[in-house]
């Protein structure tokens, strides 16, 4: 479980974060939304750490994350995968060295458990015969499954995708989504996304966050997303015509 | 951003690279590959570099100390002198702050605007310590190879040039080199090409790992890189040559 309370961050004396607090449980798929330029992305990297917060608590579990040092932090990051935007693979690394990089940092196992290690996790996400490939051959679905690989292979506790949607036609978007709620069912990992893509929101979405110009402005299930009142929140949701049609047929 | 601030983002960023490695081995490759990258790919410039300019630098000993009193041999000892005490260390190392330092900034700033860096953050590695320390370690290893490299051939070019062009006779030449040797002059000129491989390589990592915003900007990096790199390279070559002869 990750729990953030009274977190605030700015940029130059900026306000970016106001205020957010939250809980996301494990097995779940928690989502962050939002509009482009409302904070998500500096929230997600703030709960993993990548940001320091200017003030409030992120606990991971029962530690206090916020409280820890370099290394103590450096000891809690083995439990977390990331998955980027844009997949942040190593660019003059194969796929099997890019999935295989975290074995070779923490782990002391043989060459033949991580390659053994690397294979499974590839097969997980679809990616046999790919381990030979360069980030540069890759296609975008690819990537961030690569990515996923790289995030599941040392089994985190927590998961954190930061808008792992971007740049997918529908149907990756699907594979990608549903791969990503596979293993957070598989695995009973804490996955945080942050996405403004509402058919993730959908289809896997189970406890969503909205963030509205830097402050927490909604929170709830999916299922609760399509009958709210929250004004900012319909703007956002109901944007689209596509959208529109689905609260029409939901009866609204 | 003052000179200060950088200075202390520059210390800190030092603090962090020097700090214990996470696994050894995987530094150890690390650095076997950079020296490829970084060193064995710039033999092939430095080298072409050297030999004109011991070529040059002889033909124009030769032209302006063309005087009765000044005897011929020592064109080959001048040449010599200069292509250890500066040309070998200081001119290569500008030529590899070019070379070297802007491939090592736009590496890393590439890596940072991708977001690669964040996520070797996320993973729990000491970023900074393991995309720069590899390099710097590389580079204080690698670079005085190279400036032997550059006063041998630079030395050839030399010889070359007497054999093409009648100038001196090239065994008044070869006399010339062999004068009044020093092995201090070596030891001397790479001093100074350690003292060179750590800034040029320490600092363009610097301005790489803290590139922000676009390609554009990575570019800009990359520039600063080359030339803060330079110019620090010129102030530590008037400080060692201060210190050396006191």
């Amino acid at each position: 479980m990750i729990r953030c309370e009274h977190i605030y961050k700015s940029f130059d004396g900026k306000p970016v974060l106001e205020d957010i607090s939250a809980t996301f449980r494990p097995g779940e798929i928690n989502m962050i939304i939002g509009r482009s330029g409302s904070g998500k992305t500096v929230l997600i990297k703030s709960i993993a750490g990548l940001f320091p917060v200017d003030e409030g608590e992120i606990y991971y579990g029962d530690t206090l994350f916020t409280s820890l040092d370099f290394r103590q932090k450096k000891a809690i990051r083995r439990d977390v995968g990331m998955i980027f935007q844009g997949g942040a693979l190593l660019d003059s690394s194969t796929v099997e060295e890019n999935v295989r990089f975290p074995l070779d940092m923490f782990t002391d196992q043989s060459m033949a458990e991580k390659r053994e290690r690397v294979a499974f996790c590839l097969r997980r996400v679809n990616l046999e015969g790919a381990e030979k490939l360069y980030p540069a051959e890759l296609s975008g679905g690819m990537l961030k499954r690569v990515a996923i690989a790289r995030a599941i292979v040392m089994n985190p506790r927590f998961l954190f995708c930061d808008e792992p949607n971007s740049g997918l036609d529908p149907v990756t978007s699907i594979v990608i989504d549903r791969l990503i709620y596979d293993i957070t069912k598989e695995y009973g990992i804490t996955t945080l996304i942050n996405t403004h893509d509402m058919n993730s929101v959908l289809e896997i979405g189970e406890k969503i966050v909205f963030i509205n110009q830097g402050r927490k402005g909604w929170e709830g299930s999916s299922a609760d997303i399509l009958h709210t009142d929250n004004q900012a929140l319909n703007d956002f949701v109901f944007a689209s015509n596509m959208a529109k049609k689905v609260r029409e047929a939901a009866g609204r | 951003m003052n000179i200060f601030n950088l200075i202390g983002r520059y210390v800190a960023l030092m603090g962090k690279v020097f700090s214990r490695p996470e696994r050894t081995s995987v530094y150890r490759r690390r650095v076997m590959a950079e020296m490829e990258t970084l060193g064995l790919n710039s033999i092939g410039i430095v080298s072409l570099v050297s030999v004109f300019m011991g070529a040059v630098l002889m033909l124009q000993m030769c032209i302006n100390f063309e005087s009765p009193f000044i005897p011929r041999e020592l064109m080959g000892y001048a040449t010599r002198e200069t292509m250890i005490l500066e040309f070998s260390s200081t001119v290569v190392a500008l030529i590899l702050a070019g070379r070297v330092g802007s491939s090592i900034a736009s590496e890393i700033g590439t890596m940072r605007i991708t977001e690669q860096i964040d996520a070797l953050e996320i993973m729990g590695v000491n970023s900074a310590s393991y995309l720069i320390l590899p390099k710097i370690v590389a580079t204080v290893i690698f670079f005085p190879l190279l400036a032997i490299l550059s006063i041998f051939v630079g030395l050839i070019g030399g010889y070359a040039i007497t054999l093409a062009t009648g100038i001196i006779i090239p065994d008044t030449y070869l006399t010339g080199i062999k004068l009044d040797f020093r092995l201090f002059s070596i030891v001397y000129a790479l001093i100074k090409m350690v003292v060179y491989a750590f800034v040029i390589t320490s600092i363009s990592g610097f301005y790489g790992y803290y590139a922000k915003g676009n390609s554009l900007e990575v570019g800009r990096a990359s520039t600063k890189a080359v030339v803060v790199s330079s110019v620090v390279i010129l102030m530590m070559d008037l400080v060692i040559t201060q210190i050396s002869y006191l």
